[in-house]
């Protein structure tokens, strides 16, 4: 495998990681615009951890995953104060915050960065990868999963059925939180070295973009959004500037052409080998 | 509404600002009386950059106010202006106004930001209006804009390069008032900035549009029932925020004489964190924030470095939430309403 090849896919894995953490919040209807703080956290975890305290990789990732998760549990209680566009501002000030935290506490390196002395290769990003899309295909099949699809479609019916909205919300931030922290410690893991200005406010960016591009109505939308924006500049071989002039005429005319996303939940039914080789039942909305 | 009851209901409303203000006048009026006429010198150059905050702060708060929506391209069309005020003059069309043509240029770049502000509005709420019959639903207008925000900044990277360029401004007479020295253009600009905005206050107080915008920002539905042409009153409010930005991304270039494509990155992110600290939706609220906010960058590089100044300024906007999540002024000032 090509060194170049090697790069993609560890960017890729990192970021489906990173993406499927912001879906499990965007799944129960709440726009987090502040992933780069999440990641950031996590990162910064790690190499705190294994250069400072000198832990094990291993006990690090566990305990910077732990660690963005108990962050995303405690910044859900004021963040779920608001809605709409005002979570999607107090999320991206909670980015802001942890970006200029990290910058100016010499602690973490400030703005020098960090060295993180341990290196993972591919293999254990690969099955990372693989580990969290699977998680995430189950959680959204678990009666979890069924809330926060119903919580994203109608949060008013959805108390009304007896749901509990307050609980999976917490809970969506909390697995996105320590999803997103994963994310960072591969990251800081796979590079070995960090430093505050990559997580920026376009880092959360990106990253919203190639969830709400893939479509947040079933699991397969982060991994459709990942893969997308990360083979379509392979596909134009262009660079720099152009790539990105064409991300954003593509973000434009795919919410001109197909708001809900590239993947939907329709599409996803009409697909299924179920629907393909079974005759439609009489009298169901399939049997036209 | 009786008479009474009006005058309490402004009294209550005019308590917590009251406090805010008093608190920075204090804070303020004891960082001048420690550190003497130096730190003076930050405070006016912090209400000065605050003055520029404060006209991004008002056009982000007036489209979140009226259409819910946080417009991402708003410092875009604040790096446009710069931009093209800078490819018109250096391009030599200009020789004919000889020592106006930064002016002309500076109009131009803030025409152009109109313009592109309509443009998204075409593409954003327009398109989504005729196909949907709701331009609120998800994030949409969101993440379009988000999509414009990368298609304007690199078309501007791909056709005038990346890098930083210089706009000379014939003047640089320099005031001398009691110690401090406020550049000539300084202090227009701040002038104009409190100008265009209490002109925008008017507006919306006192004018038919304004009205029109008003109770669309009540409920665009109702509006539409008394007669408000939703259709034509949008465009309105992204002229609006255009003019704004383009006003204040032609202030910043005539102040420092420095224009990039990346100019609006940082001065958007802090007008945002000015407009969730005044209150998101209040014009009143975003011009104290915008103040606060320039003073709090400036003092904060005079007291503790340049590397403090986004963890002063998100960490006071962190508090904020927490402690008054409706920020200074924030309220019902406007409606929640869906397009």
């Amino acid at each position: 495998m090509s060194g170049y090849l090697a790069g993609t896919t560890a960017i890729l894995c990192i970021n489906l990681i990173f993406a499927y953490g912001i879906f499990v919040t965007a799944a129960s209807g709440q726009i987090n615009l502040g992933g780069a703080g999440f990641q950031a956290i996590g990162g910064y975890a790690t190499g705190w951890l294994t250069s400072e305290a000198q832990w094990p990789m291993g006990l690090s990732i566990v305990a910077a995953v732990a660690i963005t998760a108990l962050v995303g549990f405690l910044i859900s209680f004021p963040v779920l104060r608001t809605r709409g566009v005002y979570m999607v501002l107090a999320t991206f000030a909670f980015g802001e915050v942890v970006a200029g935290f990290l910058l100016h506490t010499d602690t973490f390196g400030g703005a020098m960065g960090m060295v993180v002395p341990f290196h993972i290769g591919l293999g254990i990003l690969v099955l990372s990868a693989l580990v969290v899309t699977l998680l995430t295909f189950y959680l959204m099949a678990t009666r979890l999963g069924l809330t926060m699809r119903a919580i994203n479609d109608d949060e008013d019916a959805s108390v009304v059925m007896g749901v509990n909205v307050r609980a999976v919300q917490v809970a969506a931030f909390t697995i996105g939180g320590a999803f997103t922290g994963l994310s960072g410690a591969l990251y800081a893991l796979n590079f070995g070295f960090i430093e505050a200005q990559y997580f920026n406010s376009l880092l959360s960016i990106y990253v919203l973009l190639f969830v709400l591009i893939g479509g947040v109505q079933t699991a397969w939308g982060p991994l459709a959004g990942s893969l997308f924006f990360t083979l379509l500049p392979e596909l134009f071989r262009v660079g720099g500037s152009w790539r990105y002039l064409i991300f954003g005429v593509v973000i434009v005319v795919m919410m001109m052409l197909r708001p809900e996303g590239i993947v939907t939940r329709s599409m996803i039914r009409r697909l299924s080998p179920r629907r393909l080789f079974a005759r439609p039942a009489l009298g169901s909305a399939d049997a036209r | 509404m009786n008479a009474v009851s009006s005058v309490t209901k402004s009294r209550r409303d005019l308590f917590g600002p009251a406090i805010a203000a008093a608190v920075v006048c204090t804070l303020v009026a004891a960082a001048i009386g420690i550190g003497g006429i130096v730190i003076a010198r930050q405070v006016v150059s912090g209400l000065l950059l605050g003055a520029i905050y404060m006209t991004v702060a008002v056009a982000f708060t007036l489209t979140i106010g009226v259409l819910n929506f946080l417009n991402f391209t708003i410092p875009t069309m604040f790096m446009l202006t710069g931009m093209a005020a800078w490819g018109l003059l250096s391009s030599g069309y200009l020789a004919f106004a000889s020592r106006g043509a930064w002016l002309v240029a500076l109009l131009f770049g803030v025409a152009v930001a109109v313009v592109a502000s309509l443009i998204v509005e075409r593409f954003t709420f327009r398109y989504l209006k005729m196909r949907h019959g709701d331009a609120t639903e998800h994030a949409i207008p969101l993440v379009s804009s988000l999509g414009f925000l990368m298609i304007f900044e690199n078309l501007v990277i791909l056709s005038m390069g990346s890098d930083s360029q210089r706009f000379a401004v014939p003047f640089k007479s320099d005031l001398h008032i009691a110690g401090l020295i406020i550049g000539a253009p300084q202090l227009a600009s701040f002038v104009l900035a409190v100008a265009v905005v209490a002109l925008l206050s008017f507006v919306l107080k006192r004018t038919k549009i304004g009205r029109a915008l008003r109770t669309i920002a009540e409920n665009p539905d109702t509006a539409s029932l008394l007669g408000v042409d939703v259709g034509r009153v949008v465009p309105v409010v992204f002229i609006l925020a255009g003019l704004l930005a383009g006003v204040a991304g032609a202030l910043f270039t005539v102040n420092y004489g420095d224009v990039s494509p990346l100019m609006g990155d940082n001065v958007g992110t802090k007008a945002i964190a000015a407009m969730i600290l005044g209150g998101i939706g209040s014009i009143w609220g975003a011009i104290a924030g915008g103040l606060v906010v320039g003073l709090a960058e400036t003092l904060s590089i005079q007291f503790f470095g340049g590397d403090s100044v986004s963890m002063t300024v998100w960490g006071l906007v962190l508090v904020i939430m927490i402690v008054r999540p409706k920020g200074l002024f924030g309220g019902a000032t406007i409606g929640k309403g869906k397009m």
